[in-house]
């Protein structure tokens, strides 16, 4: 059992290395003028069209409301791929040298870090949505009368204007997800067998 | 509730017995024409506009118009002729001709079945072939031709799209010479010509030139299965009249479909056979990469002598002048459509080899061997009715045969040669079009009418009303008429596919990176305006909602302005306009990823606005800009600027 949890830590360390082949998560937008919407993949180290030149489309009418561009390049796009190797080595260390006890240790140091991760997309959208410049060409306001935010939806659906917003994870994010999933699995079936062993 | 449906039926009853059999469209025909909002047309169009010079594009059977696109003629609305890209394209060797007469479109083939790619049409008055990229929709080539004049037999394409035929209507001296009228006949001669399609990038070239008997060349298809590697073009005025033509040609009994064997004039093109004969004419392409056209004059042109190479024609004798000249889907029948009389006449082209084989001649004309009309006569359709013109086929075994005078569609069955079904015209129809119908494998679902003269058939509008397209189901035994609707210029032949083949090429957009223009500016960082002594030339781009630069000083009254605008767009129909405060041109529209030119010369002092001619956006009454013109003594440089207080 102890060889399977084992197996079960090394897939788990390596199941996140996907994030470099899989987007993260997809922010989709839709309106009836753009009868196949516009969308935009977010991996851990770029931005990218969900078809040919959709972000330049997005920036275009992001404009009209005095969103910034959606950038080139974020710092996030160094910092995160290093985290995911670095976890990731740690992670087979773990598997190759550690005990069951250090899966969950990983575990939790993967939960914080993701959603450390998960909180700067937040804020980021956040800026994304809020930030707009003074000048812009239309300006709305909410009942209360404050300044209308575009943010996109962390997570799920939301009507934004003339656009309906989607935002969910992609299959690198599941690759993520399962991977802390096994190396969780990896430790309760250790954790179990060990109770066993000790009952009996 | 049963009660008031059943006095409804009778009452509808009634209502459509009181009508006459023309007039009552069932409500049948309406379902079967009605395409939902949103919802596709399962065939194209490809509607030729005779006397405008264009080619406009429908669906059937909704009977919508997308589309016309400017081939031969001027276009304000898009540019075509107007913008410094496209001038070239209507250059011939009468210098700019900014109109024609566009009569026949025929789609590319491969292995003898529509492959969606280009759309050959010919232009009648100054001879040109042009042909439409149905990945764009627009006209890419245009080649004169020479030695010819009313360029009507034509423009048809062979099995595997291996030539686009040209045969001249008015026979002329050839060389052009000064010369008596009344010498015609012996002295005038015909042409055929047989312009080469590149396989890969459907470059036109004019490959050779059948010289042939004065007589007018009036229409062609080509032969197909075992009749390919034949065109067959129909003649009339073989008594080489020069005047009171519509007297003095109609004399004799039978005039001639000339067989030409396409494959055999290949043959002595490679012998060498040939004689060059200068000449001077124009070919005009559109670059897609460069946005723009090149016009190069040609000076030879290869002749074959028809009257001195054997086995390159032969003439089947047909009855009363033929206009049509088609052949089925199998390439068994040359179909002959007697203008004059009220058979049609069926050539077997079996009869036709089997004859030339056993060489049963029944004279010559210019030493071309005629062929006795009983040996290659397969059957005709008697009493069909009056002036047949065109026929095309359904591929199940029928043919359908216009006819002009009686004003009807005859449908009959091909081999037994026995009329099926009739079906009046409102009125006069001269061509029909089945999707598919000059291929092996027509789409005969729906037969496609176009007719000369409508009266009263729509709403008035003053003297001169619409000419018109009727479309009628043939999917059964009967024919039943669905559906009017207007045409524009006058719809002389048109051509049609399923939708699937070509819709799915159609582009979105020009991208911005393959812009190789000479004067593309494809970033906001190469905005820039030049001076060259007084040409003036303006870098200018476009994206929604504004111009860039959009003030501009330093220009000159006497100066000529370039505006090179390019739309920095590439998002699928946000295409934008420019036009220019007393700019002696039109407006450009410019596609995403496209850069247009127009010429501007200022003539008065003062500050002239510009502005984006097609609704483009939210802030589109935004997108306009400042020209300030000074007098032409002023020193002011250069400046341009966008979005500076």
């Amino acid at each position: 059992m102890k060889k399977k949890a084992k197996i079960l830590m090394f897939a788990g360390a390596l199941l996140p290395l996907l994030l470099f082949v899989f987007p993260l998560w997809k922010i989709t937008l839709e309106a009836p003028q753009y009868p196949t919407p516009l969308g935009m993949f977010i991996h851990i180290n770029d931005f990218t069209d969900a078809n040919p030149h959709d972000i330049k489309n997005i920036n275009l009418m992001n404009h009209y409301v005095g969103m910034k561009y959606i950038p080139e390049a974020i710092p996030e796009f160094k910092i995160f791929p290093a985290g995911i190797l670095i976890t990731t080595i740690i992670g087979l260390l773990i598997a190759w040298k550690a005990n069951h006890k250090w899966y969950l240790y990983w575990f939790i140091l993967m939960v914080i870090l993701s959603s450390a991760g998960l909180y700067d997309f937040y804020l980021w959208e956040h800026d994304y949505g809020h930030d707009l410049d003074p000048k812009a060409i239309m300006k709305f306001t909410n009942p209360d009368g404050s300044v209308m935010g575009f943010q996109p939806p962390l997570f799920g659906t939301k009507d934004i204007l003339n656009f309906k917003a989607h935002s969910y994870p992609q299959l690198g994010a599941y690759s993520l997800g399962l991977g802390m999933g096994l190396s969780l699995f990896g430790y309760l079936l250790v954790r179990k067998e060990n109770k066993k062993l000790k009952t009996a | 509730m049963f009660a008031v449906a059943a006095v409804t039926m009778f009452l509808i009853g009634c209502n459509q017995q009181g009508k006459d059999s023309n007039g009552a469209l069932s409500s049948s025909a309406a379902e079967k024409v009605y395409v939902a909002p949103g919802e596709h047309d399962e065939f194209y169009a490809f509607i030729s506009g005779g006397f405008s010079g264009q080619m406009s594009v429908y669906g059937l059977p909704s009977g919508r118009l997308f589309k016309v696109i400017p081939v031969f003629s001027q276009d304000a609305e898009k540019a075509w002729g107007y913008n410094e890209e496209t001038k070239p394209m209507l250059n011939t060797s009468h210098g700019f001709v900014p109109w024609d007469d566009a009569h026949h479109p025929d789609i590319s083939q491969t292995n003898g079945e529509l492959d969606g790619r280009f759309v050959f049409i010919n232009g009648n008055n100054t001879p040109r072939i042009a042909k439409v990229d149905l990945s764009v929709f627009e006209t890419t080539e245009i080649i004169e031709i020479p030695n010819s004049a009313g360029n009507h037999s034509s423009a048809f394409v062979t099995e595997n799209t291996e030539y686009v035929v040209a045969g001249t209507r008015f026979s002329v001296p050839i060389p052009q010479r000064d010369m008596p009228i009344k010498e015609y006949k012996g002295n005038f001669k015909g042409s055929l010509s047989f312009i080469s399609v590149d396989p890969e990038d459907g470059g036109m070239d004019l490959s050779f030139q059948i010289l042939m008997p004065g007589f007018d060349y009036d229409l062609a298809h080509p032969g197909r299965g075992a009749s390919h590697g034949w065109m067959f073009f129909s003649t009339y005025n073989s008594e080489e009249s020069h005047t009171l033509m519509e007297v003095n040609a109609s004399q004799n009994d039978k005039d001639f479909i000339a067989a030409v064997n396409w494959k055999k004039a290949e043959e002595y093109i490679k012998e060498g056979k040939f004689r060059t004969m200068p000449a001077n004419y124009a070919h005009n392409v559109y670059d897609e990469s460069t946005h723009t056209a090149t016009s190069t004059m040609k000076k030879e042109v290869r002749i074959l002598d028809a009257a001195e190479l054997p086995g390159l024609v032969y003439l089947l004798p047909t009855p009363k002048s033929p206009h049509g000249c088609d052949v089925d889907p199998t390439g068994e029948y040359i179909v002959g459509n007697g203008k004059l009389s009220s058979d049609l006449t069926v050539h077997s082209f079996t009869k036709m080899i089997d004859a030339i084989e056993n060489e049963r001649f029944d004279g010559e004309a210019y030493g071309i061997p005629i062929l006795s009309f009983e040996d290659v006569l397969a059957g005709s359709v008697k009493q069909a009715g009056l002036g047949p013109l065109h026929t095309e086929f359904d591929g199940k075994g029928n043919g359908y045969t216009t006819f002009f005078i009686s004003s009807e569609v005859v449908k009959w069955k091909v081999g037994t040669w026995e009329v099926v079904d009739r079906q009046p015209c409102y009125y006069s129809v001269g061509h029909l079009m089945i999707p598919g119908g000059n291929s092996r494998k027509p789409f005969g679902k729906y037969v496609v009418a176009m007719n000369k003269i409508t009266k009263d058939r729509y709403l008035p509008t003053g003297p001169e009303v619409t000419q018109s397209a009727q479309l009628y189901d043939i999917s059964g035994e009967k024919m039943e008429l669905l559906l009017d609707f207007p045409t524009v210029g006058e719809p002389h032949y048109a051509a049609g596919i399923a939708a699937d083949i070509v819709k799915e090429r159609s582009k979105k957009i020009y991208s911005l990176e393959e812009n190789k223009h000479k004067y593309a500016t494809t970033s906001d960082a190469d905005v820039r305006v030049e001076r060259n002594g007084k040409e003036v030339h303006v870098y200018m781009t476009m994206i929604r909602s504004h111009f860039n630069p959009d003030n501009i000083e330093g220009i000159k009254v006497g100066d000529k302005v370039y505006f090179h605008v390019t739309n920095l767009e590439q998002d699928y129909d946000v295409p934008h306009g420019v036009s220019m405060i007393g700019a002696n041109t039109s407006e450009l529209l410019i596609m995403p990823g496209q850069t247009e030119t127009f010429v501007w010369e200022p003539k008065q002092v003062g500050v002239w606005p510009f502005y984006c001619t097609d609704f483009c956006s939210a802030l589109h009454q935004e997108m306009q800009g400042y020209v300030r013109v000074s007098p032409a003594s002023s020193d002011l440089d250069l400046s341009w600027s966008l979005g500076e207080d």
